[in-house]
Order: C-alpha cells, then sequence, then structure tokens
C-alpha cells in the first residue's frame, strides 16, 4: 500500500486488488482497518495493472487510524460493490464537492475520449482542500473547470452550486453528474429539474453489509449499496422526501441529515458506488483479500 | 417468507421483497429500547456463506410502532414483528406494543447467537424460555413463532418446551455460531470476534433440524437456513417445514428469488401429481 497526500485532511492510498481494479466509476470498496473499522469508499482510480485508489479525509477515530498507517501495513479490501455511472457522450457537466470529486475524476477519465465536452465545478472550503485540481487540469482545458472555494482562497468566493444556475440557464448539457455533500447534491438535482437535464448524483448512507442484506443505508424502497450508489433523476424524484433531508443511524432511525454527520464518527464520507447490477454480490469474487504494499 | 434481520427497517424495503412475492415478511429484531449494533466488520463473506454480528441494531419499539403502523397499511401480505429482550417482561411489552400497531404475528428471536443476556442465550436456557412464552402468549392474542437456536446440546427438548408454553410455531433454524480470523493479521475479522453463519453452508443442518423437529412437535415449523432456490425450499418442506423464510439468497438473487421458488414449487407439485403442498410437508419421513 502506498500513500499520498492530496491536501492537509486528505490523502490517497493505493494498493493492489485484483476485484476492484475491474470497478467502475461510482463504485465503492469496503476498506477494513484491522482491529478499528471497515468504512465504504469510493473508488477513485482502477488500473489494468491491477493498482486501486481511494481518496479518504480524516474525519474519525477509522479514518484517522487509517492515515497513520505506513507503507507497509494491511488493510482488506471487499468489493467492488454497487452500480456505476453511465458513461454518456456529448456535453457534460460535472459538480462535485470535496472528497466526491474523486469518483468523478474517475469518471471524467473514462469520459475523455467519448464527450464532446466535460465541464467541471468543484467545490472545497479553501484551496489547500480543493482536491485533484491538476489531474483535472490535464482532463479538461482549464476554460472548463469552475473552481469554488468558500473562504475565496482560490477561483469563485461561493459554494460549489452557485457558479451552477448560471451556467445551466446559458448551456445546454446532456447529462450531468454530481458527488459530494448530499445538501449540495439535492441542490444540483433541483437545478437539473428545472433545467431538464439528465442528472445522476452518487448519494451515501451509512454502510453494514454492502450487498443489499442489512438495510442499514436505504433511502426509500432503495439500497445504496446495491440500487446504488449511483441513482437517476428518475429515481431521486421517488426518494424526494429524503434525498438532502435524511438518513438512517445506526440504530434504523431515520435522522436529518446534518444531525447523522455528527454522530458518524467512522463513516467516511461519500461512498460512491456504483452499479452494475448483475456483478453478483460476490462472495465467489472476493472474500476479503489482504495486500501488502 | 421474508427471514428477520435482513432489510427490513423500512416499510419501503418490506414492500419491495412482498412484491418479490414473499407471502409474509419478517422485520428486523426490535427491542424496549434503540441500539446502534457493533462496530464493522458486521459481515463477513466465506466460501459458502456469511457470518455476520450486527449486534441487533434497532430503533427501539416505541420508535418502530410507526413503522409497523405504516407498513401494515401498504402491505398486501402478513407482517411478522421479530422481537428480543433482555428478560421475560421485556419481549411481553414488546410483543404487546408490536401487536397493537398491527403485527399479524410475533416471531421469538431467542436464538441471535452474538449479543449477550438475549437471543440464543434465552433460548439454550429451557426454563427461562417457558417464561418468555408464557409471557409473550399471555400479552397477546396473535400467533407466536419461537425461533431456534442450532446452537444448543437438544433442540428437541427446547423445541418441547416452547410448545408446551404455548408457542404456535416453530422457526428453525437462526444462524450458526461461526468465526473467521484473517490470517495476515492474525485478527478476528468481526469486530465482535463470534458471529452467526448463514447461507448454503448451513442448509443441511438446517434440514436436519427440521425433520428431528417434525417427529417431536405437533406445531407447525417454519424452515429457515440457505434456501437460495425451490429444490432447497422443498427440502425443508419434505423434512416437515409448512412454509420457509428466505434471508442470505438475497443479496445474489434479489427479491424476486421468492416468485422463483414459489413457481418452482408448484411446477414440481404439477409434475409429480400432487394436488396440495400440504400433501407433502414431511412426506420425507414416510418412505
Amino acid at each position: 500500500m502506498n500513500v499520498k497526500n492530496e491536501s492537509p485532511s486528505v490523502k490517497t492510498f493505493i494498493f493492489k486488488d485484483k476485484e476492484c481494479a475491474k470497478a467502475k466509476p461510482g463504485q465503492f470498496l469496503m476498506l477494513w482497518i484491522p482491529g478499528v473499522d471497515e468504512i465504504p469508499l469510493s473508488i477513485l482510480d482502477a488500473r489494468e495493472d491491477g493498482t486501486v485508489s481511494v481518496a479518504v479525509r480524516s474525519v474519525g477515530e477509522a479514518t484517522q487510524t487509517l492515515h497513520e498507517k505506513k507503507t507497509d501495513e494491511i488493510i482488506g479490501i471487499r468489493g467492488p460493490f454497487g452500480n456505476s455511472f453511465t458513461a454518456k457522450e456529448g456535453e457534460i457537466l460535472l459538480v462535485g464537492g470535496g472528497t466526491g470529486i474523486a469518483p468523478l475524476l474517475f469518471l471524467a477519465k473514462k469520459l475523455a475520449s467519448k464527450a464532446a465536452r466535460a465541464v467541471f465545478i468543484i467545490g472545497a472550503k479553501t484551496r489547500e482542500e480543493l482536491l485533484f485540481i491538476d489531474e483535472l487540469e490535464e482532463l479538461c482545458s482549464k476554460g472548463n473547470i469552475v473552481a469554488t472555494t468558500e473562504d475565496g482562497s482560490y477561483g469563485i468566493k461561493c459554494l460549489g452550486t452557485e457558479p451552477l444556475e448560471p451556467l445551466l440557464a446559458k448551456q445546454k448539457f446532456d447529462m450531468i453528474y454530481t458527488c459530494g455533500p448530499e445538501l449540495m447534491m439535492r441542490k444540483v438535482f433541483d437545478l437539473a429539474e428545472k433545467y431538464e437535464i439528465a442528472l445522476e448524483a452518487s448519494l451515501e448512507r451509512l454502510m453494514r453489509c454492502a450487498m443489499g442484506l442489512c438495510g442499514s443505508c436505504v433511502i426509500g424502497k432503495y439500497r445504496v449499496c446495491r440500487d446504488g450508489p449511483v441513482f437517476t433523476a428518475k429515481q431521486l424524484r421517488e426518494v424526494r422526501s429524503e434525498c438532502g433531508i435524511s438518513k438512517r443511524d445506526f440504530d434504523g432511525k431515520k435522522i436529518p441529515l446534518e444531525y447523522f454527520f455528527c454522530s458518524m464518527t467512522a463513516c467516511l464520507r461519500n461512498v460512491e458506488g456504483a452499479i452494475h447490477a448483475n456483478h453478483s454480490a460476490s462472495w465467489t469474487c472476493s472474500p476479503v483479500p489482504l495486500f501488502q504494499g | 417468507m421474508l427471514a428477520s434481520g435482513i432489510l427490513g427497517y423500512s416499510t419501503e424495503t418490506l414492500e419491495s421483497i412482498a412484491e418479490g412475492g414473499a407471502g409474509a415478511v419478517t422485520t428486523k429484531s426490535v427491542g424496549l429500547k434503540p441500539r446502534v449494533g457493533y462496530a464493522n466488520p458486521t459481515v463477513v463473506q466465506v466460501s459458502c456463506g456469511l457470518i455476520n454480528a450486527m449486534g441487533l441494531p434497532n430503533p427501539g419499539i416505541d420508535e418502530y410502532v410507526n413503522e409497523i403502523q405504516t407498513a401494515k397499511a401498504v402491505l398486501n401480505v402478513p407482517l411478522v414483528v421479530s422481537v428480543y429482550g433482555f428478560s421475560e417482561e421485556e419481549y411481553a411489552i414488546v410483543a404487546k406494543k408490536a401487536v397493537t400497531a398491527g403485527a399479524d404475528a410475533i416471531e421469538l428471536n431467542v436464538s441471535c447467537p452474538h449479543v449477550k443476556e438475549t437471543g440464543s442465550e434465552i433460548g439454550q436456557n429451557p426454563e427461562i424460555l417457558r417464561q418468555v412464552v408464557r409471557k409473550v402468549k399471555a400479552a397477546v392474542e396473535k400467533p407466536v413463532f419461537v425461533k431456534l437456536s442450532p446452537n444448543v446440546t437438544s433442540l428437541t427438548e427446547i423445541a418441547k418446551t416452547a410448545v408446551k408454553a404455548g408457542a404456535d410455531a416453530l422457526t428453525a433454524i437462526n444462524t450458526v455460531r461461526a468465526m473467521a480470523i484473517d490470517t495476515e493479521t492474525a485478527r478476528p475479522i468481526l469486530s465482535h470476534k463470534i458471529g452467526g453463519l448463514s447461507g448454503s453452508a448451513i442448509r443441511p443442518i438446517a434440514v436436519r433440524c427440521v425433520y428431528e423437529l417434525y417427529e417431536e412437535v405437533k406445531v407447525p415449523i417454519i424452515g429457515c437456513g440457505g434456501i437460495a432456490n425451490w429444490s432447497d425450499a422443498l427440502e425443508f418442506i419434505l423434512a416437515g417445514a409448512s412454509a420457509v423464510q428466505v434471508g442470505t439468497a438475497i443479496a445474489i438473487k434479489g427479491s424476486h428469488v421468492f416468485k422463483a421458488i414459489t413457481r418452482g414449487i408448484d411446477v414440481y407439485l404439477k409434475r409429480k401429481g400432487f394436488r396440495s403442498l400440504q400433501e407433502i410437508v414431511g412426506l420425507s419421513h414416510r418412505s
């Protein structure tokens, strides 16, 4: 396992895993920190040579322990799980916040050959926390990247969703992909509905089994781990009363979104997974393989 | 039927299971107070099944009654509420509240293998089990099922105790105590170390349990453990089960596994010339 610093609070972990190397953008894996926790993480990159990477923000005990891991320490991996973003051709808009940019970067790499044009709106609290800006600039021309920071230390001083409406009013897009804080995604969804643009959003919920059995991650009739984590606008309409509003806590009780974040000590950020329904939940394919870096 | 522990927090998921063809649904086990369950890993995949130690996460009956009421309003199949407690009084209070909220039947979880002072610790002790079943029977007027643990010395003794105390049906079996150790780190993988094994690995054990129970008790038996298709289900029915529950197989086959099972059983009955399922319940005992 190799470790790379991305920002003061985010590190990328790179390791070899045959199964997760086949992952598609949007899918997630379960990463075991022995003796501490097992957490869902969206896949940042998966290559044919077996290399897989995930970007992790230190937000609680599990992620902090992971951040302290050295190159040769052992972690466990299960996955990949969930569905994936569909790769759409044409004019594409990607809206990412915080570590939610990770799966969108993975997607953008796959779209590079297909999309006529890809515009990226990325947001973070500060310049230091704005992730993968160099990689994005390599992929898209600079003019197609709109960077925002809440403190104005880079790009436009505003929330990531603010440049969105003027952009949608001005230009026609064939698809919006979004991943980040759910309140941001809800805003993106509402605007996509207003301007009648197709959308896919990657949601996050508390995860336990990751294979659609335990019910910890349900939103409406959907299981985020199995039916998602990528949901279409049509599906989001069905869960309108929960998306950006409520989640289920560790005891299964529905609670407001903000409270959930406070109560969540270990479970990160964006669990994006993606799908493809015919990947069986796979105990044949991933019995917690372990890797040494 | 949907087995307990699978999905079952929300009405919407129970509904989608019913749409998948389940003839009844069972909720996750609910207790008197909320429980957050154990830290991850709570599930580990092994070659022939799953080991889980969730730790009975649930919002507590006072919160869950809302979900029962909502579920009853929309479900077109019976709703079984699974109940656990740390004393006979707790079982009775929770069962009563569940029935008042609309539960069609109660399934007593006296067989969870990974939470102390409830579950199988109750189901292993005939005296305590008798008290629990009696109290619950006195508290509710709906059918009471007792879900048995295979992790006991004499299953039939425990079963007879439950029936004598008033159990209307027995569910057999809950998961089998199990664990998985990671060789690289020399650590148990589950945070709780020991959990319960489900999936095809435990089917032969479960079939044997149902077979033995059928010879000893008169109440209906609900078979459970590693059922993934119609022929698995038939094994349980031929052993003596009047109904079966499916859980783990949903991970692979989705909620439509229920339709596939009932369709397969219909085809079998026709092919063999049986007029009803009743005719083949326990048929293997006659050969």
